[in-house]
């Protein structure tokens, strides 16, 4: 199993989202993650989908992509050369023994807090998903009371440009 | 540039695309635009149906028989809903359609107003693409594109969902030629090589044809390589049709209910060259075996086909004629005197063994004896509908097609009662008698299109092969329940003959060779619907028979080894 990221332009259009994702669903792949945004030009949105399987599920998802009409371009992504980021915030119990933690943590993982009260924490990291993951983990015997996470967006480093 | 209604829009449009015939029901949400139909008389024919299902089917069977775009219409709701298993049919098999459905007024969309269903949810994931129109200034161009995705590249349904409020509202109209279509990709002068290389190097090679090779017309071409590289020709149930059964080196259908030497020459080959054909897993029971080992090529229309059910050596998603032409111009024209041989042994087999079937029978309607009768009787190039089972396979082992001749059948979704519905669309576009194959079970299902057939007086003659039994259903039993036969014995009193008498169509009840020779001979003549119920025998079951449990090597039997009683 790898792990593949591929971005799709699409026509910002009423029930695109429902036709990428009705075609996972139909074709029974799964995805990891699903992101979809409007672009610099309002007539389109781009969508990034992460997904795990081998090169045939990833050729067969490109290729079932590119025969929806409302789809105009895709793309795999070159893992080692793509800035990946997913955001997430997490909402965790704010105790006198459990403080300092929270607070270092949130230091060396570059996070921020963007909310506080006696009880709770709410906490805002940015990174790419493994490092998401490691944070979740050191959240998780504080008690973390609810969390939210964006799913990946990604973006080719360099001059290579996925055109319209 | 006139001010029109939205509904005088559709018609307009459908001229405009060169439409002549349309099938459909009327209903609340499309009375405008059945009324610009009504005004639209002697310009577009209307097909009314006595189900929205017919119509679609009546659609699809159209658009198989002549090539055109199918149009079906239905209201909103219910009536949008009965089109389903006719869009999903049309999708499996890349039949070009539109539907158009009217829906409630764009204010009560999601309000569920009486007949009210989303009906692009519904169909998203068995059209090609479809739409809801939201804006009467942008219903013209929507149909044209509709019509362009139906008819481009892989054909399919599309759906154009219009609520009533747009077929009301005003706005301007001009005439526009038909959009060209989406060209297919020129073939890569690469992948030409190295398919050229496999062909010029293999032994065994098989022609592999499906309804990709009928929908890009290259019956020519691949006779032509063919010859040039002395291959047989073997296809998948929706290639039936393409080359005519005289052609010497036609071996006919391979596959779970492949004929002997088209199944056994398809595992021999060390190269199968595919052409519009997808190896499906009726087709293609065990790939993962790979067919022996043999080196696969693959032509086909859509890119998406290419490694999806088979891991291709080379795979090419282009112009089919084009990447044909460019192989046969650079292969080497070669003799192969052994596989030649070999692949006149195995049809010699299955003549043998089928002369032996027909002589045992006597005056008996075995399956063999029903089509040899029909071949004779019918014309040259009749076209031949069915529906689904054990009568579909058998028509698609013993029919015989030349020239024009079409095989149309419910392929890839395999929908019982598609029939009826695709006979009097196929009468619709050819205006010739056709001979529509069913069973008991399948007839069962949308017998009342009978009303239709009688209404338009279509022609077709149509053979129940009556064994009183989900005969497929109930041979699947026999095999793999240990001949539990549930729910597929029917022993039902339906009598065929009074209903069809009951809907004006003419009809005759059969049980000897003769008396069916005698009806179909005048079915066939009679211009209108009619219905020859043939008794036939609950225990006959289709052979050969592949699956993933049974190997080439032990093909089921023929039915004096299988036959199994209760």
């Amino acid at each position: 199993m790898t792990k593949f990221t591929i971005a799709v332009y699409v026509e910002n259009k009423y029930g695109v989202l429902a036709r990428v994702s009705g075609l996972f669903m139909r074709r029974g792949f799964n995805i990891d993650s699903l992101t979809v945004g409007q672009t610099d030009d309002p007539e389109y949105s781009r969508i990034t989908i992460t997904l795990s399987g081998d090169d045939y599920a990833c050729e067969q998802v490109i290729n079932q992509l590119k025969k929806l009409v409302n789809v105009k371009r895709v793309k795999l992504l070159d893992g080692g050369n793509t800035v990946e980021r997913e955001l997430m915030i997490l909402k965790v119990n704010n105790t006198p023994e459990n403080r300092n933690e929270v607070m270092a943590a949130t230091q060396i993982y570059r996070a921020k807090i963007v909310d506080y009260t006696t009880d709770t924490f709410c906490v805002e990291v940015t990174g790419e998903p493994r490092k998401i993951d490691a944070f979740i983990e050191l959240m998780r015997p504080l008690g973390i009371q609810e969390m939210c996470r964006t799913g990946v967006v990604a973006l080719e480093r360099g001059a290579s440009i996925m055109g319209k | 540039m006139e001010k029109m209604t939205g509904a005088r829009i559709v018609i307009e449009t459908l001229k405009e695309q060169g439409i002549t015939t349309v099938f459909g029901y009327p209903g609340g949400q499309v009375l405008d635009i059945y009324d610009e139909l009504y005004k639209a008389k002697g310009e577009i024919e209307h097909i009314l149906t006595a189900h929205e299902q017919g119509a679609a089917h009546a659609a699809d069977g159209y658009a198989r028989a002549c090539g055109e775009v199918g149009v079906v219409i239905a209201t909103s709701g219910p009536g949008a809903t009965n089109l389903v298993t006719g869009i999903a049919t049309a999708m499996l098999d890349s039949v070009p359609m539109v539907a158009i459905t009217g829906n409630v007024p764009s204010y009560m969309i999601g309000k569920d107003a009486f007949q009210e269903v989303n009906i692009t949810g519904v169909t998203l994931p068995i059209t090609k693409h479809n739409y809801l129109v939201s804006d009467v200034s942008e219903l013209a161009d929507t149909l044209r594109e509709a019509f362009k995705i139906a008819r481009s590249g892989r054909c399919g349904p599309v759906l154009v969902d219009i609520p009533k409020d747009i077929q009301l509202s005003e706005c301007e109209f001009e005439k526009k030629e038909a959009r060209p279509l989406i060209s297919l990709d020129e073939p890569v002068d690469n992948d030409i090589l190295k398919a050229v290389k496999l062909i010029n190097e293999s032994k065994k090679p098989y022609i592999y044809i499906g309804g990709g090779a009928k929908a890009a017309g290259v019956s020519e071409e691949i006779i032509l390589l063919a010859e040039k590289i002395d291959a047989p020709i073997g296809c998948s149930l929706m290639g039936i049709s393409v080359i005519d059964e005289s052609y010497p080196g036609f071996l006919g259908m391979s596959g779970m209910h492949g004929r002997y030497a088209s199944s056994v020459a398809k595992d021999e080959a060390d190269l199968i060259i595919g052409i519009g054909v997808r190896f499906s897993d009726r087709a293609t029971p065990e790939p993962e075996k790979n067919e022996n080992g043999a080196k696969i090529i693959q032509l086909d229309a859509d890119l998406a086909e290419i490694n999806k059910n088979v891991v291709t050596d080379v795979g090419m998603a282009c112009d089919i004629k084009s990447a044909l032409n460019e192989i046969i111009k650079r292969c080497k024209e070669k003799k192969r005197p052994k596989w030649r041989s070999k692949i006149e042994k195995l049809k010699e087999e299955e003549r043998i063994k089928r002369e032996e079937r027909l002589k045992s029978a006597e005056n008996s309607l075995i399956p063999e004896k029903i089509f040899e009768i029909i071949n004779k009787e019918k014309d040259e190039d009749s076209i031949i509908a069915t529906d689904v089972g054990q009568h579909q396979m058998w028509t698609a082992q013993f029919a015989s097609f030349e020239g024009r001749g079409k095989f149309i059948t419910s392929g890839g979704l395999g929908t019982m009662g598609y029939g009826l519905g695709a006979s009097i669309g196929a009468f619709a576009a050819s205006g010739k008698p056709v001979v529509m194959i069913t069973g008991d079970g399948s007839f069962g299902m949308n017998l009342t299109e009978l009303a239709t057939a009688v209404t338009y007086n279509t022609s077709v003659v149509i053979v129940i092969m009556n064994n009183g039994s989900l005969g497929m259903v109930k041979q699947w039993q026999t095999h793999f329940f240990e001949g539990r036969h549930s729910s597929s014995v029917l022993n039902r009193k339906t009598d065929f003959v009074k209903i069809s008498e009951g809907f004006g169509a003419r009809a005759k009840a059969v049980e000897t060779a003769e008396e069916f020779e005698e009806a179909f001979k005048e079915g066939f003549k009679s211009g209108g619907p009619y219905v020859i119920d043939v008794k036939t025998d609950i225990d006959e079951l289709v052979y050969p028979m592949l699956s993933k449990e049974t190997a080439i090597y032990d093909i089921m039997p023929l039915k004096e080894e299988g036959k199994q009683h209760d």
